[in-house]
């Protein structure tokens, strides 16, 4: 459950650098997720576009706060993006390097605790760290957002026994893996681990054809997530065959 | 007056925020306003003057990850 809501598909996608408005359309509905990422700018030239796809996918629109570099910058954002899109929801981002785009996780505390007092439901975009992970709990954010990679990276899981830690550490704690995840497989491999969604944007919108890669992460999300609740097999550090010895035939001359 | 909106220096005749985003041409509820850093609810426009030098965002849906 995330703040309540409960979602099938377990793949939030994000709706920046697609080709065109008409392949980010074709590419929601392909992926099947249900929530959306959404920002706010001054106004660009296909402004009006944009917002008819936003009422047209019938997604949840979950607004992020990207590029704000203080908490003040961030708690502005967030309530402007409240106002606009009518949601408590808010993709909590303070970026502490322009170049790493390595979350801020004093500015990003901050910001949730004011967010989380004044009504948001705070998603925060943060690190594997436990520390920081149980101040933004003690802040009252119910969702983790932890990287995969760092944002736009495409490299996957980086850091895999973190994050696996962390998913042990926050048992019952909804965790979202954001950010860096570049093929179906690492999303997939997320959703195995026991992570409760995968969001991402680039893998999608910078595939060769977005609307069949969107697709593919649907699956693979889907797939992965129903794997760890089927209960994946122990790792073994032997063979062992799979086929019974027992009635094998004698067949030396 | 000189305020800067969305970064640019501008020359307006609105008085307040109001008035800004109606002769600016948008309509209220497309847009999502901040004056000095700081957010300015809808229905708190009307009573938000605009001074010499104040900075004013005016800010829409965009695409975002």
């Amino acid at each position: 459950m995330f703040y309540g809501t409960d979602l099938s598909s377990r793949l939030m996608l994000g709706t920046a650098q697609y080709p065109s408005p008409a392949v980010l359309r074709e590419a929601i509905t392909a992926s099947g997720a249900e929530v959306i990422t959404v920002s706010l700018r001054r106004e660009g030239k296909d402004g009006g576009a944009f917002r008819d796809i936003l009422k047209d996918s019938g997604c949840r629109i979950l607004p992020n706060t990207a590029g704000c570099h203080t908490a003040g910058e961030a708690v502005t954002t967030a309530r402007m993006a409240r106002e606009l899109f009518g949601t408590s929801w808010i993709k909590l981002e303070v970026i502490g390097h322009a170049d790493t785009l390595q979350p801020d996780p004093f500015a990003l505390v901050e910001a949730a605790r004011i967010l989380c007092a004044d009504g948001f439901d705070v998603f925060p975009y943060t690190t594997e760290d436990l520390i920081v992970g149980e101040r933004l709990l003690e802040a009252g954010c119910k969702v983790l957002m932890p990287w995969g990679a760092p944002i736009g990276s495409g490299q996957g899981l980086r850091n895999i026994e973190g994050l696996r830690a962390m998913r042990a550490h926050f048992s019952g704690i909804p965790l979202v893996i954001d950010a860096g995840i570049g093929s179906p497989s690492q999303a997939a491999q997320a959703m195995e681990m026991g992570f409760d969604a995968v969001l991402l944007n680039t893998a999608v919108a910078k595939a060769l054809d977005p609307v069949q890669m969107a697709r593919a992460f649907g699956q693979a999300v889907a797939a992965g997530q129903m794997a760890y609740t089927a209960g994946l097999m122990p790792r073994r550090d032997m063979a062992h065959a799979s086929t019974p010895v027992f009635g094998m035939a004698e067949l030396l001359p | 007056m000189l305020v800067k909106i969305n970064g640019e220096d501008r020359v307006i005749r609105a008085q307040t925020l109001e008035l800004l985003v109606a002769e600016e041409g948008f309509e209220p509820t497309d847009v999502a306003t901040a004056l000095d850093g700081e957010f300015v609810p809808r229905e708190e426009r009307g009573s938000a003057l605009l001074r010499a030098g104040a900075r004013v965002e005016i800010l829409t849906p965009m695409q975002g990850g």
